[in-house]
């Protein structure tokens, strides 16, 4: 299939169980078994309690739209999409925060708000790699 | 047994800046290489402090080039070198290293230097560590610190109600400082509605909210105190420094309204200088976006949350005003090859000397100087003054 955006690259040993999630639609989180903490992006120890000891928990894929930026331009020369589109940081329920696009909205400060709900649309955007993107929630 | 802050004041106004420079040109340059950058503005740092490039035995130096690449360069083998790279606060971080060098010993002429082919290219080799936003980031479409910046500004509008009107407004203050100082690339005066109507780039931010992309040099010389007296201008003492940093990619940021990484930084300076916000009476911010001054101020306690852009909205920033900020003409009209932090410490320098013709502050003494690496990732702050 056409690629019409950069894909994920390197993928760290790490991080493979969150993109292996999105494949199979399920949104992956880091989770210490220590102190409980869910944190993103992946890393091999909690940053809040420092334990190395971290598991993966399924994340509900709900969230609030916690900043945005409506781009009239790529910033990216792999970026094929034509503007306007919308950069989001996703607050997810479940506490840590992750970037991603807004999309299925009209791409206009009059309809996009901080602290939106959203929740996540998986995105296949080549063979190998499904992105998790975010839509105002239905 | 001392505390670390109760030590670090021990290096109060131990050490001075003697002198300053830029590169013999700054704006477009593409028959300068970035090395040469460097190098022009080393010479000419060192001249003004009435040294010679020999004496020169510590080198700074943040970005591509490594200080033994400068050593070489200037055919000097430096006692100690110092290669620290957080973003374009690096240079006003290794002041404080340097002081810290200069009163143990380890060196006796320290130069901190800056030089970035930032608009032609010209002599530059791209390497960038992208294994994070490489994946995290970039397949968003993120990239660029526009893409990144307004994240933050976005959120400091929800949560405190500024507006696109008084972003603007920092624009239009700094260029009434840069129509003052002709080494600034643009000169005209700006209002609220040019800059409203300049070409959207990414909500929030319209062209003219976004600093320049400049090719640029620039270097700083400091010695000890005892041996400052003996050089060419008046000294400028470093009264105190403070360093931080928080987070690289602004998802890992615990406020995206406030710097955590500003407040560290501008609280061991304040501390090891012994001063607070009234003692100042000329401050340098980066900025590389409008929205960035008001949210250092913020951060850095001198205004309260939310109320930074008044300085800037109410004259207090401009020409006269009562605590004039960025009076070069800042990175939004002066000059801004990349990494900026260079630049703030040479037109504090230049106002506590009294050097700056039209746009000198009247009775500068204290200035503040404070930068960003990254987006709010890392900060450097410095308290420079004309007298001890």
């Amino acid at each position: 299939m056409d690629v019409d955006r950069p894909l994920p690259s390197p993928i760290t040993p790490e991080a493979k169980p969150f993109w292996d999630g999105c494949r199979a639609l399920k949104l992956m989180l880091p989770r210490c078994e220590e102190c409980g903490h869910v944190f993103f992006y992946p890393r091999i120890l909690c940053p809040r309690c420092h334990s190395r000891r971290v598991g993966w928990m399924q994340a509900s894929g709900r969230g609030t739209l916690h900043s945005f930026e409506i781009a009239h331009q790529a910033f990216q020369k792999a970026w094929k999409i034509k503007p306007p589109y919308v950069l989001a940081m996703v607050q997810l329920e479940e506490g840590p925060r992750m970037m991603s696009n807004l999309i299925n909205v009209e791409p206009s400060p009059k309809a996009i708000k901080c602290d939106m709900p959203v929740e996540v649309v998986f995105t296949k955007v080549s063979d190998d790699v499904t992105l998790p993107l975010f839509q105002p929630r239905r | 047994m001392a505390t670390v802050a109760e030590r670090q004041r021990e290096l109060r106004n131990v050490a001075c800046i003697v002198g300053v420079d830029e590169s013999d040109q700054i704006g477009t340059l593409p028959n300068v290489s970035q090395l040469s950058l460097h190098l022009e503005a080393i010479s000419n740092a060192v001249r003004d402090a009435g040294l010679k490039v020999g004496d020169v035995d510590g080198i700074f130096t943040a970005g591509q080039h490594s200080p033994a690449t400068l050593g070489e360069a200037l055919g000097v083998k430096p006692r100690y070198v110092d290669g620290t790279t957080v973003g374009g606060c690096s240079f006003i971080i290794m002041v404080g290293h340097a002081v810290a060098a200069l009163h143990h010993g380890l060196c006796d002429v320290a130069v901190v230097s800056h030089g970035e082919s930032g608009r032609s290219g010209t002599g530059v080799t791209r390497t960038r560590d992208t294994a994070l936003s490489g994946q995290f980031e970039f397949p968003y479409g993120f990239g660029g610190a526009t893409s990144y910046f307004g994240m933050i500004t976005t959120r400091h509008m929800h949560e405190y109600g500024t507006t696109l009107e008084q972003w603007a407004q920092v624009a239009v203050s700094t260029r009434k400082w840069a129509a003052l100082n002709p080494k600034a690339r643009f000169r005209d005066p700006i209002t609220v509605a040019d800059v409203l109507a300049s070409r959207p780039v990414s909500y929030p931010f319209n062209l003219l909210n976004i600093c320049l992309v400049t090719d640029a040099g620039g270097a700083v010389v400091l010695t000890r105190a005892d041996r400052a007296k003996d050089c060419a201008k008046a000294p400028v003492y470093v009264r105190g420094f403070g360093e931080a940093t928080e987070h690289v990619m602004v998802t890992q940021m615990d406020n995206l309204a406030v710097s955590a990484a500003t407040r560290l930084a501008g609280e061991r300076a304040f501390s090891m200088a012994g001063v607070s916000a009234k003692d100042f009476n000329h401050v340098m911010l980066y900025d590389a976006f409008t929205s960035g001054p008001p949210i250092m101020l913020e951060s850095l306690g001198i205004a309260k949350p939310g109320e930074g852009v008044q300085f800037f909205t109410e004259g207090r920033s401009t020409p006269g005003g009562r605590l004039p900020i960025n009076t070069n003409g800042g990175g939004l009209s002066y000059t801004h090859s990349g990494m900026y932090g260079i630049f703030p410490i040479i037109e504090a320098t230049r106002q506590l000397r009294g050097e700056c013709g039209a746009r000198q502050v009247p009775g500068a003494t204290c200035s503040l100087v404070n930068g960003m690496g990254g987006m709010l990732s890392a900060a450097g702050t410095l308290v420079l003054a004309n007298r001890t």
